[in-house]
């Protein structure tokens, strides 16, 4: 145990638990998931987490590191180390199953609320339908069309946290980029589904999920977009019909 | 009118009476500063307001904007924060209320001089 | 045995943050303040003299420390009202930092102006 150790503290349990505090031996280019691992590999077993691909494309390390969701494979301790502790947390927002792994099916039930999935009214018989990818529509929704479900935006929101049945901005950032979807069929059941409470108006602009999402997306963005769509829809219609 | 349009159209009256009251803010925060010179008294306010019709619609116009932006910007701080209270609507309707009757009440006094 | 941790401060701690919270609480305080601020000028219904004796009340030095904070506060719900109105209605340029940087000068400058010229 040499000076150079972190001190790192895990939550452990569910809703209800403690942080454990670990000593971690400090390495150049260490990343908190390589952390997290040696924790469960040399110090306890029974330490449970979530990785993949862990090189930032799969979204699955997201915890909450002193604070902040963050994906843990792309986070070098260096950067985020104050003095030589850490705190390692479940992502907020989520309901924990155990220690670092939450249940995220409310996360992806939302998803669905917002109508966030595709339908087309056209078959193998038919001709493509030509999308320039240069139309304004194609550029807005190319904005946010990288997202990959990590839940980041999600767990750093306060409306979510305050408002048990807001659908997110993970699920309204999908919901826009479908919204100008020339092919997609659902819009009104979509704009429905968005607007109000549970939707895009529960939105302040607080920014917090565009400050974290990792592919530099943002959800303040399509949640704007969505505002105007749907209030437009409202008092005056749409090209798919009034709200 | 279900949930969401109600939402999206107070929304929209927000924004767009925001936008009313951007423009009249700026007026209002430099009438303020030539206003405050010198020290402020009942006689100089009246002197620039009384008989002005520029001035009375400009007010006019002011409050009935507040009159919907303020309560729609209470009731979703009191829905946020005592979701369970009911206190939202009734609060910001007497808001509303407060605004436009004391407003208009203001811009006519002041207009006036008291001279009805 | 505590409860699992939550959002807490370091979550917020940014910069379009701040500039809700900000924007929201000057907005609070400003609906309250309102009907106050018409009673008074609804004295004046009351013609110069009785206008000028219940002007009088605001000699009080809360009241004059109030006008100020509330004239600081219009400035900053104002600037962070054009700033909101930036994000939904204006073409996407971020989260308007420069902005809110921006606007915080201009609430300071217009309080110390405020203090210079009300002598």
């Amino acid at each position: 145990m040499s000076n150079n150790d972190l001190k790192v503290r895990v939550w452990r349990g569910s809703q209800e638990g403690e942080f454990v505090e670990y000593l971690v031996p400090r390495n150049p280019n260490q990343t908190v998931l390589d952390v997290v691992t040696y924790i469960q590999r040399k110090l306890d077993p029974t330490l449970s987490y979530r990785f993949a691909c862990r090189v930032g494309m799969c979204g699955s390390c997201a915890m909450t590191v002193n604070g902040v969701a963050r994906w843990t494979c792309r986070t070098h301790v260096s950067k985020i180390l104050q003095g030589n502790s850490l705190e390692i947390a479940p992502l907020n927002n989520l309901p924990v199953i155990k220690d670092l792994a939450t249940d995220m099916r409310e996360f992806f039930n939302k998803w669905k609320g917002a109508v966030g999935f595709f339908k087309g009214d056209k078959t193998r018989y038919d001709d493509f339908t030509k999308v320039q990818p240069n139309s304004e529509e194609r550029q807005l929704a190319d904005a946010g069309i990288e997202c990959i479900g990590c839940g980041v935006c999600y767990a750093s929101c306060e409306v979510v946290e305050s408002r048990p049945n807001y659908l997110g901005p993970a699920a309204l950032n999908r919901a826009w980029t479908l919204t100008n979807d020339v092919r997609d069929v659902q819009q009104l059941e979509r704009m429905t589904a968005v607007a109000g409470d549970a939707g895009c108006h529960a939105c302040h602009s607080q920014g917090s999920c565009t400050e974290a999402c990792p592919k530099a997306i943002a959800p303040t963005a399509s949640i704007a977009g969505l505002k105007k769509l749907v209030a437009r829809a409202a008092v005056r219609g749409s090209k798919w019909g009034k709200l | 009118m279900s949930e969401g349009v109600l939402q999206a159209k107070l929304w929209y009256a927000q924004r767009i009476s925001a936008m009313v009251l951007g423009l009249c803010v700026a007026i209002h925060l430099g009438i303020i500063f030539y206003a405050i010179r010198g020290g402020l008294t009942a006689q100089e306010i009246l002197g620039r307001t009384q008989g002005n019709m520029l001035f009375a619609i400009f007010y006019e116009i002011f409050v009935i904007a507040c009159f919907v932006h303020a309560p729609i910007g209470m009731a979703n701080i009191l829905q946020e924060t005592f979701p369970k209270s009911g206190l939202a609507k009734p609060i910001a309707w007497l808001l509303a209320l407060l605004i436009l009757i004391l407003g208009t009440t203001s811009v006519i006094g002041v207009f006036t001089g008291g001279a009805i | 045995m505590s409860s699992r941790p939550t959002l807490d401060l370091r979550a917020k701690s940014h910069l379009s943050y701040f500039a809700y919270a900000c924007h929201r609480f000057s907005g609070l305080l400003l609906a309250c303040f309102l009907p106050l601020h018409f009673l008074m000028l609804s004295q004046s219904l009351r013609g110069a003299q009785g206008f000028e004796q219940s002007l009088l009340l605001t000699d009080f030095w809360v009241f004059k420390f109030g006008e100020w904070a509330l004239v600081v506060l219009l400035a900053v719900h104002f600037a962070g009202g054009i700033r909101l109105l930036m994000i939904e209605f204006g073409p996407w340029h971020g989260l308007r930092k420069g902005w809110i940087q921006l606007s915080t000068l201009f609430a300071i400058v217009y309080g110390l102006l405020f203090l210079y010229f009300a002598n």
